[in-house]
């Protein structure tokens, strides 16, 4: 009698979760540093002459292009690391991502989500914009967005790489990347990533930068390692 | 002559072959009416919201959102949305409205009646003309409903941007093959229709009723026919190549090398100019058709509330045919500044400034006609007279946009949007309001109420030249048109007149429904009219109000003289009518 | 009736010619060669119109409020001379207006548009492209690269399509989104669209045309004045059409030779 009532008593709290059940499988780390050798194109300056809204608030410090950003120690910024292969342990995405246009330009430049995962996209100018995201595996879509407008909630159901511009204003663009795995990161000013809660496994961890493509490598995790992983691209100036 | 009754046909039986199906001419006409009066309730709509939209640009419109949640997300108005409506408007504004009113509307009623006829020639074409048109009609709307909204390239629809699809943006997906499909469908429509009005017109008058005697309405309305036959006949096949070059991956419209959203386009070997060539030679006669019938019924309705003849008759007709074979020479006045060989210019600009001879004439004519008259100010006098002065109005700003040297600078401004509202917008409307006032007796028995006729003209007269008058000045101003906003440092100062227009649009627009009002209470609830209220010449003033089905009752009137027997000494009641012995 | 329709009328003639002649809004300033002759055509079109359109008005007026019907049983009055005087009178004094008016239009007209560029013209392309114009000047190579429509990439700023890899004459091109011009120096524009029609309008130049997709469009024309004023786009081109606009920025010659050197340095 006290057996059973001990065994319907943990069996509650266990999937009420107030008692934790034993901890996962070990899950390791794959991290490190995306750089160039060779010349990469110059960031040029971006005259926004023709909206005077935004020609004003970038006349300090004026927006540079944003195709290819290097950074300290020949670094590369805005380039999303993901395991491209033999992923685990992959979780949906939950979580609204947003994305601003403010000042005439995209905010992130690049922006990764998982399908259907939600999308909000707001006008933060004092004119309008408009979303043209060119997508080819995806639904393609084109429509403006006032000023003032309510932000546009949409998604993506495909995973795909999707260029994303603005018809009004020629210069912006920007990225959606739409992945299935929810290890990814988008390296920063410095180059560095980091996945993490790789259960053991053989990954191909793959970096894409919009201009030089891709670089990937194969790396096995076996337990809590982390493993450092550098992904080089040729850079060209042209 | 015998009077033994001539029934070319039986009279219908039954809801449907009276009513609906029918090959009646009297009955196809009101169908045409009925559908422009939802057209011009439409494209008056679609002109609120434009207006709107100018004068206050992050206005939330209630309700606008359920029509085009991507258009107009929250209420507020997408800069590709305003040019859909701006899109929709133009094109059901000049073939839903000011093609088929005057001239397939009343045409259909009246051409027969006048010309002693029993009908039209070809009753069933007729039939068919109509139910085509409505079509064409649907189809037209039904590009509010589809994903990427409807066609946003102006009536104009300028290749490549009409020509390549989705990739130029939205409203041009199947918005723009549906506008262009709609068309074509018109054409047919329009050519079984004109095809009509010639043959009834040359071979079905009544005994006596030679083509020198026929009023001047069916006069304009048999040219206008002509116009019709050879202008549509060229936009057909223009709109075919377009939505070949949409649909079929033909390149008559498209260059090689274009890059559209990032895409280079596969096509090669297309010219943009032939799209204008082609659109335009039928687009600067379809001008003409909308203002013809026009003429027409002022040049008829005029001299009945003058009570003396039309001035110059002869010179009258002779105007309205060198208009009529003008008009085909001057399509290039609309190419100045195209890309096209400037010299041709110079040529087409030629013809263009010759064509404001006879429109000259005529205006002179009509005013002449009133000098010396007994005037009795009915509604439709008032609106003949509100014609004249706004086809001058209009008139001359033409003279400003015909010769290529101040084009420069008024080309894609707003005085061009005032000139064409000018004369289309409003004096072509005005020829519709008289010849509603005038006709509607005759069409359905009873009068319409003169008080509100008039308050319906007063608000109407003073309203549009408060709305299109200041176009002019914003032109003047550079103000370029077909912009959804006006963001530029040099409009902003404009914004103000814009606003001005906007309020006065909608005032005018509101006094519309005087008319409406009228219209739907005088027909169910007007006092009945006599055969000839107006004391009017022409034979359909001859035969009841209304006409029994085949127009005289059996008893096809004899003609005995022209229709312009008015201030007649003698006579009783100072007229002689065309059919009296 | 009739009277309150000739007073009406009046009042709106009088209000609407008022505006024109006293140039409540008028064209602005003009900063251009050619501008002034184009500024009399049209005040000279504006006064013989706007005789027509007060005379014709006012007649319609008149007549209005004089022929109403008075119940007084007066026969109706035929014009004077039937119809013959009008006729005449459209066919002499229209006629001759028309006649004038083209005479020196045409001319003015063949001076802007049909003359052959100054060979001492300052040379500029111009690519119209949805929703922007770009200006691009040749580098101190005097040679404008080669545009490949397939290269064409808005997120690189490359919107002409050089190719700077393969084609050094491409290297030293400089793309602006401002057109910098020096002042009394002729200018040769020569146009060209990249997606759709265009056009270049710049009111205070007195000079508007279209870009055509597939021809390349010479524009020439001299500023006189300096200064900045905008090129707007008066072609229906798209969504973006109204906010399709670029800056001109006329200064002194050497302004410019400055600007220039500070672009040639940026490359």
């Amino acid at each position: 009698m006290r057996t059973h009532f001990i065994a319907v008593l943990a069996t509650t709290l266990v999937t009420g979760g107030l008692v934790r059940p034993a901890p996962p499988r070990a899950a390791g780390t794959i991290s490190g540093k995306v750089t160039y050798t060779g010349t990469p194109p110059k960031m040029k300056p971006i005259d926004m002459a023709k909206e005077p809204n935004c020609a004003t608030a970038h006349a300090a410090a004026p927006v540079l292009t944003e195709n290819v950003v290097p950074g300290p120690g020949n670094s590369l910024r805005w380039v999303v690391v993901y395991i491209s292969a033999g992923d685990q342990g992959s979780t949906a995405g939950t979580g609204t991502i947003r994305l601003d246009q403010k000042g005439c330009q995209y905010i992130p430049h690049v922006l990764v989500l998982q399908p259907n995962q939600p999308l909000d996209i707001y006008n933060d100018d004092p004119h309008s914009h408009n979303i043209h995201p060119l997508a080819k595996l995806n639904p393609e879509w084109n429509r403006s967005q006032p000023a003032g407008a309510p932000p546009i909630h949409t998604k993506w159901e495909l995973a795909e790489f999707i260029p994303v511009k603005c018809n009004i204003h020629p210069w912006m663009h920007s990225w959606q990347v739409v992945l299935t795995t929810s290890h990814y990161a988008v390296t920063a000013e410095d180059g560095t990533f980091s996945l993490s809660g790789l259960p053991p496994g053989k990954y191909t961890v793959t970096a894409w930068q919009e201009q030089f493509g891709t670089q990937s490598q194969d790396v096995t995790i076996s337990g809590t390692e982390t493993k450092a992983v550098d992904l080089v691209f040729k850079a060209t100036p042209y | 002559m015998s009077h033994a009754p001539v029934l070319e046909h039986a009279p219908p039986r039954g809801f449907l072959r009276t009513h609906v199906f029918s090959v009646d001419h009297k009955v196809i006409g009101k169908q045409y009416l009925d559908l422009a009066l939802v057209a011009v309730c439409t494209g008056m709509v679609l002109s609120w919201l434009m207006r709107l939209h100018l004068a206050w640009p992050t206005l939330s419109i209630p309700g606008l959102e359920k029509l085009s949640p991507n258009g107009a997300a929250g209420g507020v108005i997408t800069p590709e949305y305003y040019l859909s409506l701006m899109t929709m408007h133009g094109t059901i504004m000049v073939f839903f409205v000011l093609t088929t009113a005057p001239f397939a509307g009343f045409g259909n009623y009246f051409l027969p009646i006048q010309v002693g006829a029993e009908d039209m020639a070809f009753p069933r074409i007729n039939m068919a003309s109509f139910w085509v048109t409505l079509v064409a009609f649907l189809v037209l709307i039904s590009s509010f409903f589809v994903h990427d909204g409807p066609a946003l390239s102006g009536w104009t629809a300028y290749a490549p941007l009409s020509a390549v699809g989705k990739d130029a943006g939205p409203g041009q997906g199947a918005g723009q093959t549906l506008w262009a499909v709609s068309i074509a469908i018109f054409c047919v429509a329009q050519l079984l229709g004109a095809l009509n009005f010639i043959a009834t017109t040359l071979d079905l008058r009544t005994r006596g009723m030679s083509l020198a005697r026929m009023p001047f309405s069916t006069w304009a309305w048999f040219i206008t026919a002509v116009i019709g036959l050879i202008a549509f006949a060229v936009l057909m096949p223009a709109c075919i190549l377009l939505i070949l070059d949409r649909v079929a991956g033909t390149s008559f419209f498209i260059p090689a090398g274009l890059v559209i959203s990032d895409r280079l386009q596969p096509h090669a070997g297309g010219s943009p100019l032939l799209w204008q060539h082609l659109f335009w030679f039928f687009g600067h006669p379809e001008v003409y058709i909308a203002i013809l019938p026009g003429f027409g019924i002022i040049s008829h309705i005029l001299p009945v509330f003058a009570r003396k003849p039309l001035l110059g008759p002869r010179a009258m007709i002779g105007c309205l045919i060198a208009i009529a074979f003008l008009s085909y020479t001057v399509w290039g006045h609309h190419m100045f500044l195209s890309g096209m060989n400037p010299f041709s210019a110079t040529l087409f600009s030629v013809p263009t400034l010759i064509i404001t001879i006879p429109a000259t004439i005529v205006t002179l004519l009509w005013i002449g006609t009133i000098y010396g008259a007994k005037l009795r100010f009915t509604t439709p006098a008032l609106f003949c007279l509100g014609f004249v002065s706004v086809f001058v109005s209009g008139g001359i700003s033409g003279f400003f946009l015909a010769q290529p040297s101040t084009d420069v600078y008024l080309h894609g401004t707003y005085f061009v949007v005032a000139h064409f509202h000018f004369v289309m917008g409003v004096a072509a409307m005005f020829g519709i309001f008289a010849g509603t006032y005038f006709w509607f007796p005759k069409m359905f028995g009873r009068l319409m109420n003169e008080t509100l006729g008039k308050w319906h003209f007063w608000l109407t007269f003073i309203g549009v030249y408060c709305v299109f008058m200041p176009m002019h000045y914003l032109g003047l101003a550079g103000n370029v048109r077909r912009y959804s906003a006006f963001t530029d440092d040099y409009l902003k100062p404009l914004i103000p007149l814009h606003q001005f227009i906007t309020v006065a649009a909608l005032f005018t627009g509101a006094a519309q429904l005087i008319f409406l009002f009228n219209l739907l209470r005088s027909r169910f609830r007007g006092p009945k009219a006599p055969a000839n209220p107006w004391e009017a010449t022409t034979l359909e003033w001859s035969t009841t109000s209304p006409p029994p089905f085949d127009n005289f009752g059996g008893h096809p009137p004899v003609v005995q003289r022209g229709p312009n027997e008015y201030g007649v000494k003698g006579a009783a009641g100072d007229y002689v009518m065309q059919a009296a012995p | 009736m009739g009277k309150l329709f000739a007073v009406v009328l009046t009042i709106i003639t009088v209000v609407s010619t008022a505006i024109f002649a006293t140039r409540v809004w008028w064209l602005p300033t003009d900063i251009s060669l050619h501008g002034p002759r184009i500024d009399h055509q049209l005040v000279e079109t504006m006064v013989s119109c706007g005789v027509l359109f007060v005379v014709s008005q006012l007649s319609l007026a008149a007549f209005a409020w004089r022929y109403g019907d008075r119940r007084d049983g007066r026969p109706v009055k035929a014009f004077p001379g039937g119809a013959t005087p009008m006729v005449v009178m459209a066919v002499v004094l229209v006629g001759a207006e028309i006649l004038a008016l083209t005479f020196v239009g045409a001319k003015l007209w063949a001076g802007i548009y049909q003359t052959p560029p100054d060979p001492n013209s300052l040379a500029i392309d111009v690519q119209a492209e949805q929703f922007a114009f770009y200006f691009r000047y040749p580098g101190p190579d005097g040679k404008p690269g080669a545009t490949h429509p397939e290269l064409m990439n808005e997120a690189t700023e490359n919107y002409f399509g050089l190719d700077p890899a393969h084609d050094t004459t491409a290297r030293d091109d400089i793309v602006v989104p401002t057109l910098t011009i020096p002042v009394n120096r002729p200018i040769l524009l020569t146009l060209r669209a990249k997606d759709v029609n265009h056009a270049f309008y710049v009111p205070e130049l007195r000079i508007q045309q279209d870009f055509v997709p597939g021809l390349a469009i010479p524009l020439h024309f001299t500023a006189v004045q300096t200064g900045k004023f905008e090129i707007v786009c008066t072609q229906l081109c798209g969504l973006g059409h109204y906010n399709m606009r670029a800056y001109v920025e006329v200064m002194p010659q050497d302004r410019f030779d400055e600007w220039l050197k500070e672009k040639v340095a940026q490359q």
